[in-house]
């Protein structure tokens, strides 16, 4: 059992979207933590990590089978439903509609990378504002620590892999260093926080 | 510095009033990002934006270029070039004439990317290439058919991937820092303007390609955009769509043969 401030339950009550991002040293963690998760979550995920786009790969078909939400590659106009994962594809940014839809687009890289930790944070941001909760994991750039600034401004939560936890603390350590991370937590502690977003914590 | 989407949605209707675009089918989280982009780039605010657009006589042609995502490569994917190869060009070389149309095409590479491939399978002596987008500045560009030389890079790996057997450097000469398109792949080619959200049907194709375009549009302009293309397709003519863009409906689909799931290409049956 991890024990949160008053502060933080009180937003992990009002999540609307959750976004987990992720580079170099993040992906192990980032899938323990979707295995973790209860099957009644109330609110869906958004995930980005970088990845060539090249290379196909079967991840999210083999973390389906191993997880209790859904897990799938984020399709154009889709809307985001609870208890689902959603993964930008390679080669696209994914951004949130107003009217809680998804849409790719192939604009820029940013940071050289596309899918973009910042644009999808940003976008969810302008959309679910307060209700934006975000966790930023291990990586090798500075991705991600422009868009947690834009879920804190928004009065969302931002986490972060502890910088002494991470593979490569690049990335956390950036968003750390932008003043927007609420809450650091080893990768351990970051599973358990996944098993605790069950109907429970939200009810007390 | 960022616009809200109620900003957004008052530009929309100015843009409308004023320069006679409509831009209220495209998808709002995009045209935010591109939006709040030219603030940046122009050192603007959002009422000098207006001021700009309504009394900078030549700045909308730029907006539009800016606001409009032109992104583009010359064989990206190059799986999918391989596939339209393999796949559509065998019946394609049944057409005694065949006319091409790329929707959407930016400045122009996937055009000439077309023409290449259609050169090497030698069909392009009958083939009409158009290429059409809603903004002049890139069509201008598209026109010239010069492309940075330190692309050609990329662009050649690119070939290399779509197993046609030569070397991208056989269809173009560098001159200093640029590529320029050999002049015989550019005598079937006319670049034009044309606005997918309200222009319509304007040739017979046997072939379209409207690649990662849906994708900046809303569902209602995704509906009419798909109709629009299918009504631009000869019986049994192929329909490019990109790689995460689907054709809208299920009563289009039913007019449609599946030729490739994975890079989306469709042959009209009905």
């Amino acid at each position: 059992m991890l024990e949160l401030d008053s502060h933080i339950t009180h937003r992990l009550r009002h999540i609307g979207v959750l976004i987990l991002g992720g580079s170099a040293g993040g992906i192990k963690v980032l899938a323990n933590m979707l295995k973790a998760l209860p099957a009644d979550l109330p609110f869906g995920i958004l995930v980005v990590i970088h990845r060539n786009a090249k290379y196909e790969t079967r991840f999210e078909e083999m973390l389906a089978d191993q997880c209790r939400i859904t897990i799938k590659v984020a399709e154009d106009k889709e809307a985001i439903r609870h208890a689902a994962a959603y993964f930008a594809p390679a080669g696209y940014h994914l951004l949130v509609e107003p009217d809680h839809k998804l849409s790719l687009d192939t604009s820029e890289p940013v940071h050289f990378c596309r899918p973009s930790i910042d644009v999808t944070m940003q976008s969810a941001a302008d959309v679910y504002g307060a209700s934006t909760a975000a966790i930023l994991l291990s990586g090798a750039n500075q991705d991600g620590a422009a868009g947690m600034a834009a879920i804190r401004r928004a009065g969302g939560l931002c986490i972060a892999q502890h910088p002494l936890d991470a593979e490569v603390d690049t990335m956390p350590a950036a968003a750390i260093a932008s003043g927007a991370v609420h809450l650091a937590l080893t990768s351990g502690e970051l599973i358990t926080f996944s098993q605790q977003l069950n109907n429970h914590i939200f009810r007390n | 510095m960022t616009v809200s989407f109620e900003n957004l949605e008052e530009l929309i209707g100015l843009v409308n009033n004023v320069h006679g675009v409509d831009l209220g089918g495209y998808s709002r989280a995009s045209l935010k990002r591109r939006v709040s982009r030219i603030l940046t780039i122009y050192h603007v605010d959002f009422a000098g934006l207006k001021d700009k657009l309504i009394n900078s006589p030549g700045f909308f042609n730029t907006f539009l270029a800016e606001v409009t995502v032109n992104v583009t490569e010359m064989f990206r994917d190059p799986a999918f070039y391989k596939t339209l190869r393999e796949e559509v060009f065998t019946y394609l070389a049944t057409f005694p004439h065949i006319r091409v149309w790329s929707a959407g095409c930016a400045t122009g590479e996937e055009v000439y990317s077309l023409a290449i491939l259609l050169s090497k399978e030698r069909l392009y002596e009958r083939t009409f290439i158009y290429g059409t987008d809603v903004n002049t500045e890139v069509i201008d560009r598209a026109k010239q058919g010069i492309i940075d030389l330190k692309k050609m890079k990329t662009y050649s790996d690119n070939y290399l991937q779509t197993e046609s057997g030569d070397s991208l450097s056989e269809y173009y000469a560098a001159k200093y820092d640029a590529a320029v398109i050999h002049h015989e792949l550019r005598r079937n080619i006319l670049f034009a303007t044309h606005n997918l959200a309200s222009d319509g049907v304007f040739n017979e194709f046997q072939l379209i390609t409207c690649r990662n375009v849906l994708i900046y549009f809303d569902t209602d302009l995704q509906h009419r955009v798909t109709s629009l293309l299918h009504a631009s397709l000869t019986l049994f003519g192929f329909l490019c769509l990109g790689a995460k863009e689907t054709l809208a409906t299920d009563h289009l689909k039913s007019k449609f043969r599946m030729v490739s799931k994975t890079h989306n290409i469709y042959q009209k049956i009905a």
